[in-house]
């Protein structure tokens, strides 16, 4: 096919999929003009049954809880198999399951280690901010989780393998996955054995706009902060364990 | 629309475009970056707080560096099997 073919070709394609793509936008309604009956229900809804302000995390954590219950383990089956995948490659190469401590730095810039070291606190003060106010501001647990995975990739950045080795201990990191997975599990088996069915709120709610307020919300919020944090470091570690392997086969 | 939604818009179009634009995979890697940080700056702009959060750092630090972390592993590997040969 000549190049000319390939361009008339391609040429028609992107055309009628301009002109579909603008059809179907035009028909969108505007921003901010949403017509949808299940959004106002939950909107209006929200703050009295759960005496949570923010309507995303009522509807996440319970109107729709099983929902999320299934996407968090989505992940921790993605990370148990990267996990497998990786470790049973590592053994056919035959090298040690735990790489030996290398005491080098990993960034060479002194400005880039003085900033990501500076940055490790706050940051980790900001991801606990966020999971455990996700039933009052935007955020939650997803959210919150991944700021404390950086913060703790930070580290990394800042400090040396050696003190990964020791700051980021494989087996604490699957323990985090783990508890939190399960902890989600296990609140909603306590809405079935206090309230009747399956991630039902079975604690107090008590007032609104409080830290502990929401019922079982800020608990779900940190178990699935601890899931995802957990999940993700054990994907970046092992990933970064394949690499200090290859440094020493290099060297 | 707002300015800022405007603006926002034409960042996510333009970081899309130079995304697709950079052959090194690498440098792919970083310019996804950029990019994720211009969908987030999107997601606000258009009320979203919740997504602009996980956009945020997913797009602009887990991502790539998960790129950068197998493209390493990707290049070593095809050293060690050009080495042999």
């Amino acid at each position: 096919m000549s190049s000319r073919v390939r361009y008339a070709v391609f040429g028609t394609g992107a055309l009628g999929l301009a002109v579909l793509l603008v059809w179907g936008l035009a028909g969108l309604p505007d921003l901010g003009d949403f017509a949808g009956r299940y959004g106002h229900v939950l909107a209006h809804s929200a703050v009295p049954q759960r005496k949570a302000t923010s309507s995303i995390s009522v509807t996440t954590f319970d109107y729709r809880g099983i929902d999320t219950l299934i996407e968090e383990f989505i992940l921790f089956t993605a990370a148990v198999g990267v996990m497998v995948l990786l470790r049973v490659q590592r053994a056919e190469e035959e090298v040690p399951a735990e790489p030996e401590a290398v005491r080098r730095p990993t960034a060479r810039s002194a400005s880039l280690r003085s900033l990501g070291a500076a940055l490790v606190g706050p940051i980790l003060v900001l991801g606990i901010y966020i999971v455990v106010h996700g039933h009052l501001t935007p955020g939650g647990g997803f959210q919150g989780g991944v700021i404390l995975m950086t913060a703790l990739f930070l580290i990394y950045l800042a400090g040396s393998h050696m003190n990964l080795g020791r700051l980021r201990p494989l087996g604490a990191m699957e323990a985090s996955e783990g508890v939190g997975a399960a902890g989600f599990a296990v609140i909603g088996l306590g809405g079935v054995v206090l309230a009747g069915s399956y991630l039902e709120n079975f604690i107090a709610p008590g007032q609104v706009g409080y830290l502990v307020s929401g019922g079982d919300l800020p608990l779900l919020n940190i178990a699935v902060g601890l899931e995802v944090m957990g999940a993700l470091l054990v994907v970046l570690g092992e990933f970064l364990d394949q690499r200090l392997l290859m440094k020493k086969g290099q060297a | 629309m707002t300015a800022v939604q405007a603006v926002a818009l034409v960042a996510v179009a333009l970081g899309g475009t130079a995304v697709v634009f950079a052959r090194d995979p690498a440098r792919q890697a970083l310019v996804s970056s950029v990019f994720g940080i211009s969908l987030a700056v999107l997601f606000l702009a258009f009320q979203a707080p919740d997504v602009a959060l996980s956009q945020v750092v997913v797009g602009a630090v887990a991502l790539p560096a998960m790129i950068m972390l197998t493209l390493r592993k990707i290049i070593r590997r095809e050293e060690v099997d050009r080495g042999e040969r």
